[in-house]
């Protein structure tokens, strides 16, 4: 079956940019978000190494406003691949009060996820990071390097970026640069459903429709996942049937109402739709380049 | 399931693999309708979500002429923020689309302008299937000749002509004609075999998806998108060698050593003769690991574990090949064309790290043969490549390495250029052919060897290189020491330039090009003097420090003297020996030396001689120099 084929030929290319990032680099760390891209990353790594161990850490930038569905599922996997888990977390943003509610998504996202993210890198002394970013997920992402080059302080500079030729690699960093590889650079959405499916991936339930309490929010359903959800006068969380294309932080994540209860129906519903999947999420919809400049910033 | 089965049911799948993606380059420009070509054909495979569709059809760039409300197709293929804002387009874009047979297709979006070649490259250089644009209205340009050379250097032999805007020119037969029977020439040309010309018209939809266009009953082929439907890789897993770069060694358990790598080329089987390409060292194949169990058999583009049958010493960046005649001979020169994306200009004689697949090894690029002119095809004189140039350049790495040439393979024989201080990537290499063997030409030990020749001579071989501009002196030079090194019993040879030209050089004509082989040719024949225990004097004009650098890197230290011989243009003009500066200023000699070519005096001779002196004295003082004194 093509569709199989396809996946053959994908799986195949990201298990040759875990090996390069694995034997090349000093100090390779795999960024972990616990989302369906990642649960594939992790998978992949598994496969790219068997039957020896995935050699290097793996790092979740906790926000704290994750899903706690998330955070279980998180502590879970970790356990039954024994991995070396590493979190890395903005403690001095969240003594300063910042929330989603606060600050804005962009300022929000700045402090909880990018410098968040700077600072765990910098503080392992990580060289590279593997990361799940996809070309088809947003215009910008499009002209992405697989091995994608950061200057000090972690900056991305579109001119400094090196051309790819064949399977070869340049991986020589100078002071100061480190690397982002992204081995599902060539996959779609599409694809990373039907790989699950395949593969029989395991991941967090908040994928699936299930009847969940959400607000309406600017015509988005967001969850009330905890207390910290402020209510409006009067405002009830209501009871739908709703499942998240994307996950993070709960109150930046928008539900879709849904009745895909499992994998099939889920893979049907979606090739039903047309809709791309960061249209769901918070974050993106601010002005045409936004995801540009975040990454211009360090943001993954 | 029978091992045979299950050996045809993995090669079979990996057959597929390599099938159900094809990689295309969009090459043609802006103004060609590229963007809208590539945008139809995304829209119409629905390979684009809707919201992106929305923004096609609500935005409008400046000057856009379509109404707001249709869909402006070249929108979907927008890229980065800043190009949006200077209209201009940086780097490569690669996106993708589904085909109604569920083949997928990579499409490297190349625009660009004074980027164009390394771009092109960069896009070219995994692609299966160019789609080259011309515009039916402007005709073939330059350009067109330029997206065909790189093309075809880059190894894409499957090329899919578009020619847009045939509403422009009223559809007519005459004029696809016209234009398609030049686009086969120039494509024959360079040797590529299989080129599809399609009448089409991005804006109208003609020709792009469905081919049947009423406005040109006279075309009866496909449409674009049939082409990438129909397309089918040339599947040479079955008769191509065997290559697997080793990028890791994976050691699971005290007793697990496997070779992690993706095939490069061919296919391996358990039980298989390999050879360690770098050290020649054998081994067969125990077992073929991967994720999903132990495979019988492995093929191109698989990423595996190879097990051996006994210990041996493999680190990452090693090939792995079958034993025999298949296998990369290792060797320390090359002749590779180089597609230099540097900012700063290739420099001479500089050290590189040269990245072949995992491994990565220092080089020195010893000379530039040509630059090639993508327009026209020609050879032209170079001494130095910049930014976006291509040329033929000769490589010496610092210990051999089995470099596969790039038709071959190309991952085991396409490499980078890296730059030592910046890290940046400055050129992307094909290999050609390597210039010196390390290993399959065993230098036979011979009982009289050369420290023999030199006992019984009592002197040492040297190689004494004289340089300078016709009429210099050289062949005077060279007389006079020869004759005052006889008679202290030093047994000597010249090797005149003019003399060998009349001989083992007879093909050779002044192009720089030929002038690197003169030079190369000689160097090696004095070589072989030299090892006999002869001095030899050459005396040759050798106008480019590249080409001399190049001979001396064949001789041991101390074992060649470059000797330059000073001497003004004028008196050299004066002088005149043979009438070549009175043929060059009548225009017949469009080559010579110091008129119509440049000469490159030494940077540090080891011996500087003034052309104008002496004779006698100058042979003497080099004399001395010879003998060490």
């Amino acid at each position: 079956m093509r569709e199989d084929s396809v996946l053959d030929a994908l799986e195949a290319e990201a298990i040759h940019i875990f090996r390069e990032t694995a034997a090349a680099f000093r100090n390779p760390v795999l960024l972990y978000s616990i989302g369906k891209d990642s649960s594939v990353l992790l998978h992949l790594a598994v496969k790219a190494f068997a039957p020896a161990p995935i050699p290097m850490p793996v790092m979740h930038i906790d926000t704290t406003w994750k899903f706690r569905e998330m955070i279980e599922f998180r502590d879970r996997r970790a356990k039954e691949l024994d991995l070396d888990l590493r979190i890395a977390t903005n403690h001095e943003a969240i003594a300063e009060g910042v929330t989603p509610f606060t600050h804005g998504t962009h300022e929000y996202t700045r402090l909880m996820k990018t410098v968040a993210l700077r600072e765990g890198l910098d503080k392992y002394g990580f060289d590279a990071a593997i990361g799940g970013a996809r070309r088809d997920e947003e215009r910008s992402r499009a002209k992405e390097r697989i091995f994608s080059l950061r200057e000090p302080g972690h900056r991305w500079d579109a001119r400094k970026q090196r051309p790819e030729f064949w399977r070869t690699t340049n991986t020589r960093l100078s002071e100061g640069q480190t690397m982002r590889a992204f081995p599902i650079s060539n996959w779609t959405e599409m694809d990373v459903w039907n790989y699950i499916r395949r593969e029989n991936i395991d991941i967090v339930d908040l994928y699936f429709a299930r009847p969940r309490p959400v607000v309406d929010r600017d015509g988005v359903w967001i969850m009330a996942d905890d207390e910290r959800l402020p209510l409006a006068e009067g405002e009830e969380p209501q009871m739908r049937s709703v499942r998240f294309r994307t996950l993070g932080c709960y109150p930046l994540s928008g539900a879709v109402e849904s009745e895909a209860a499992d994998i099939d129906t889920l893979i049907d519903e979606m090739s039903q739709s047309k809709i791309s999947e960061r249209a769901g999420r918070l974050i993106d919809g601010e002005g045409g380049g936004s995801m540009e400049s975040k990454k211009a910033e360090g943001y993954f | 399931m029978t091992a045979v089965a299950q050996e045809i049911q993995v090669l079979d799948r990996a057959s597929e693999a390599r099938s159900a993606v094809l990689r295309m380059v969009a090459c043609g420009s802006v103004d060609d309708g590229k963007s809208t070509l590539i945008g139809r054909m995304l829209a119409e495979t629905d390979s684009v979500p809707i919201d992106q569709l929305e923004y096609a059809r609500r935005t409008r760039r400046g000057g856009s002429t379509i109404p707001v409300g249709e869909i402006d197709y070249s929108l979907l293929t927008d890229g980065l923020e800043a190009e949006r804002e200077q209209g201009i387009t940086i780097d490569v874009a690669y996106r993708h689309m589904d085909l109604p047979s569920s083949r997928r297709v990579i499409i490297a979006d190349a625009p660009g302008h004074e980027q164009y070649t390394r771009n092109m490259a960069v896009a070219a250089s995994t692609a299966d299937v160019a789609v080259l644009l011309v515009d039916a209205a402007r005709g073939l340009r330059p350009q067109t000749f330029r997206h065909l050379t790189v093309c075809a250097l880059m190894g894409v032999t499957s090329i899919v002509v578009a020619i847009n805007k045939m509403d422009l020119v009223g559809y007519e037969h005459a004029t696809y004609e016209e234009l398609s029977g030049g686009i086969r020439a120039a494509a024959a040309r360079l040797g590529i075999d299989e080129v599809t010309v399609i009448p089409v018209s991005a804006m109208s939809g003609a020709n792009v998806i469905e081919s049947s266009s009423p406005d040109m009953p006279w075309y009866s082929g496909g449409s674009v998108l049939d082409a990438l439907v129909n397309w089918e890789p040339v599947d040479e897993a079955k008769t191509a060698p065997f290559r697997l770069p080793v990028q890791m060694i994976s050691r699971a358990s005290s007793n697990f050593r496997g070779y992690s790598g993706t095939i490069a080329s061919g296919e391996v089987r358990v039980g298989d003769d390999v050879v360690i390409a770098d050290s020649g060292v054998t081994a067969s194949v125990d077992r073929i690991v991967t994720a999903d169990g132990d495979w019988p058999a492995a093929s191109a583009g698989q990423a595996v574990t190879l097990l051996l049958d006994r210990e041996v010493d493999i680190t990452r960046g090693d090939l792995l090949c079958h034993k025999g005649a298949a296998a990369t001979q290792p060797a320390d020169r090359f002749a590779a064309d180089l597609v230099w994306i540097g900012e700063e200009p290739l420099a001479h004689g500089r050290s590189y790290l040269v990245y072949v697949g995992p491994r990565v090894i220092p080089a020195t690029v010893t000379a530039v043969r040509h630059r090639l002119d993508v327009v026209t095809g020609h050879h032209d004189a170079a001494r130095v490549l910049e930014m976006n140039d291509i040329g033929r350049v000769e490589l010496a790495t610092d210990t051999p390495i089995p470099l596969d040439e790039y038709e071959t393979c190309r991952d085991s024989g396409g490499f980078l250029l890296v730059d030592r201080v910046s890290s940046d990537t400055v050129a992307a290499g094909l290999t050609r052919h390597a210039m010196r063997r390390a290993f399959n030409v065993t230098p036979h030990d011979y009982a009289v060897d050369r420290d023999a020749r030199m006992r019984l001579k009592g002197h040492d071989g040297k190689a004494i290189w004289l340089t300078g501009l016709s009429g210099a002196g050289k062949s005077t030079v060279a007389d006079a020491t020869a004759a005052m090194l006889h008679a202290q019993g030093v047994h000597t040879y010249v090797l005149d330039g003019d003399n060998v030209r009349t001989g083992l050089n007879r093909d050779l004509g002044f192009t720089p090009e030929d002038r690197a082989e003169n030079v190369r040719r000689v160097a090696e024949v004095a070589k072989l003097m030299v090892d006999a225990g002869l001095v030899v004097i050459i005396a040759l004009v050798s106008p480019y420090r590249a080409d001399r650098r190049s001979a001396r890197s064949i001789f041991e230290e101390g074992e060649f003297l470059e000797v330059f011989i000073d001497t003004p243009l004028e008196v050299a003009q004066e002088r005149d020996p043979k009438g070549l500066y009175a043929k060059a200023a009548k225009g017949t000699l469009p080559n010579m030396t110091g008129v119509g070519q440049e000469y490159e005096p030494p940077e540090r001779a080891d011996v500087h001689l003034d052309g104008t002196a002496d004779v006698a004295q100058s042979a003497e003082k080099l004399a001395r120099a010879v003998l060490g004194e």
